[in-house]
């Protein structure tokens, strides 16, 4: 016997917003202060473009395709721009502009500090705390080291939640705390599994033959990330190198190599990530070689491994940090929102 | 056979696992941000109704499960067997008393109810959500006791016993609420 299924009705209020008044007014509160902090700190603010012919090559970020044609009668007929799932790349050439000759513009200040409120888009990311289409705030400052952009992004967090200065953990002791694993940057995949197995976690069957990366990835979303934030807000750093992205590279106090990484959590929520920046355009050329191989090997698309930022960085990108921010998240915590859709007005089912 | 990507993977997907049809009733995006998706559902046998967590790395398949519910009669039993008819191919499907399960304390000859077909194959029925029965048998009713809080065992044309006030008598037809197997009134001819 089985209880008979009701029939779904049309839902002719979809139109509506699904986040309610007091949380829309709450974001438009929190994005005027979130300006007047970068404001009274030196920074401007900047627009790059969304649509562009370079994206971000990464293995699991997945970009839209848009096709730019010039005849309507052929709208599939053109090439592919990307819509950006960060603005990182038209930031860091403007980075990079900015001291191709630094003394033409001898009445502005002497290093720049740019800051950006803009959409971003990932394909496939929707869920309680994703929607494909987000506010992303990321900032870069020239000359910034990597602990005082830790610093700048804690006493930000505390400007717009007013949770306290954030409590500086490294991936290596988030791993010990949550997992008891003593030096996870040296851990073999076997004792990740056992970690894993000890929980009792649900392991989807293709990631066993999955690389290390995979396995740090399942531990960290399923036991780690939920611990982070909970008392205070937290800043994880020194990830594995291996997960650098766009980071430099430094040797950690035990002389371990890692990536100068660091991210934002709250409530074990995900916040924010940033970088003491990777400079070094072969490198960046490496990775996204790398990052497409493994595309390649799980049947995407690979992405395109020449861009104007490597042009950038063979020109000169000075020193700097650079951090992205979810704003929308930034939203649901100051809110107490568990979903992602109290704090957007039409989230992608609405958009 | 057709199959879902974890891109589609939504509430309400019907889906096989080891060869049972599930139903997806949470499906919960993770996703580090730059590690890979993960999806952590919640399934619902939609036989059995025991809840499965599963989680599922971005890229993973599953199986769909080909779930068709029809209209149908209930034709006739043949000792461990219930017969139904579709009632628009006219295809008659057999069920056994496991699969029909609580059902046959309802089914009599005519009924109509709905099937679940999984895979083309007859899996489970449902009899409509009230049903009336005559009471075959049954202690004689207390004269002038209209209380519905004093029950006594009542045994109905199926086979089936149900608890129903003491005033029902024997002969008399009475509804039962099918989903919690409990009296609701008694009906007249």
């Amino acid at each position: 016997m089985f209880c008979g299924s009701s029939k779904m009705t049309a839902d002719e209020s979809s139109f509506r917003s699904t986040a309610p008044w007091h949380n829309l007014f709450l974001r438009a509160q929190l994005l005027v202060r979130l300006r007047a902090f970068f404001q009274q700190r030196g920074f401007i603010e900047v627009e790059t473009p969304l649509l562009s012919a370079d994206t971000v090559v990464d293995c699991h970020l997945d970009p839209f395709a848009v096709t730019a044609y010039s005849d309507p009668t052929k709208p599939h007929v053109g090439s592919t721009y990307w819509l950006q799932t960060s603005p990182e790349f038209g930031m860091k050439r403007l980075l990079a502009d900015w001291i191709v000759d630094a003394d033409r513009h001898c009445s502005l200040p002497s290093s720049l500090a740019i800051f950006q409120v803009t959409k971003a888009f990932r394909a496939a990311e929707v869920g309680s705390q994703h929607n494909p289409e987000f506010t992303m705030v990321e900032w870069y400052k020239q000359n910034e080291s990597y602990q005082d952009a830790m610093q700048f992004l804690s006493q930000l967090a505390e400007q717009l939640l007013s949770l306290g200065p954030a409590q500086l953990t490294s991936y290596r002791k988030a791993f010990q705390n949550a997992l008891g694993i003593a030096d996870v940057h040296a851990a073999s995949i076997a004792e990740l599994q056992q970690a894993a197995s000890q929980r009792k976690l649900d392991i989807p069957e293709s990631l066993r033959t999955a690389d290390k990366d995979s396995w740090l990835n399942l531990l960290m979303a399923m036991v780690v990330e939920p611990t982070l934030g909970r008392t205070a807000p937290t800043i994880l750093f020194d990830y594995p190198a291996s997960q650098a992205a766009l980071a430099q590279l430094h040797n950690d106090e035990s002389g371990t190599t890692v990536a100068a990484r660091f991210e934002l959590y709250v409530q074990g929520i995900e916040l924010a990530n940033g970088y003491f920046e990777l400079l070094d355009p072969e490198e960046l050329e490496r990775r996204n070689h790398t990052a497409n191989q493994i595309r390649q090997s799980e049947g995407r698309f690979t992405l395109p491994a020449r861009s104007r930022l490597i042009d950038a960085m063979r020109s000169g990108l000075p020193s700097c940090s650079g951090v992205a921010l979810g704003f929308d998240r930034i939203v649901m915590i100051a809110a107490g929102a568990s979903k992602i859709d109290q704090v957007i007005p039409f989230p992608w089912h609405r958009a | 056979m057709a199959s879902y990507n974890t891109s589609d993977f939504r509430k309400g997907l019907k889906v096989q696992i080891d060869g049972d049809p599930y139903l997806m009733i949470e499906c919960n995006f993770v996703k580090p941000g730059k590690g890979n998706a993960l999806y952590k559902c919640r399934l619902r046998h939609l036989l059995r109704n025991t809840v499965l967590d599963r989680t599922y790395k971005g890229g993973d398949t599953l199986e769909a499960a080909d779930i068709v519910e029809i209209e149908a009669q209930f034709l006739y039993r043949q000792g461990e067997t219930f017969v139904f008819m579709d009632n628009e191919s006219y295809e008659q499907y057999e069920l056994s008393g496991d699969q029909v399960d609580d059902g046959w304390k309802y089914l009599k000859e005519g009924m109509a109810c709905s099937m679940m077909l999984f895979n083309g194959n007859p899996i489970a029925m449902s009899p409509p959500n009230h049903v009336v029965l005559k009471v075959e048998y049954c202690e004689p009713g207390a004269k002038g006791n209209t209380a519905t809080n004093v029950t006594k065992p009542v045994k109905v044309e199926t086979g089936a016993e149900f608890q129903c006030p003491a005033f029902i008598n024997q002969g008399e037809l009475i509804k039962i609420d099918t989903r919690t197997g409990e009296y609701v009134e008694r009906v007249k001819e």
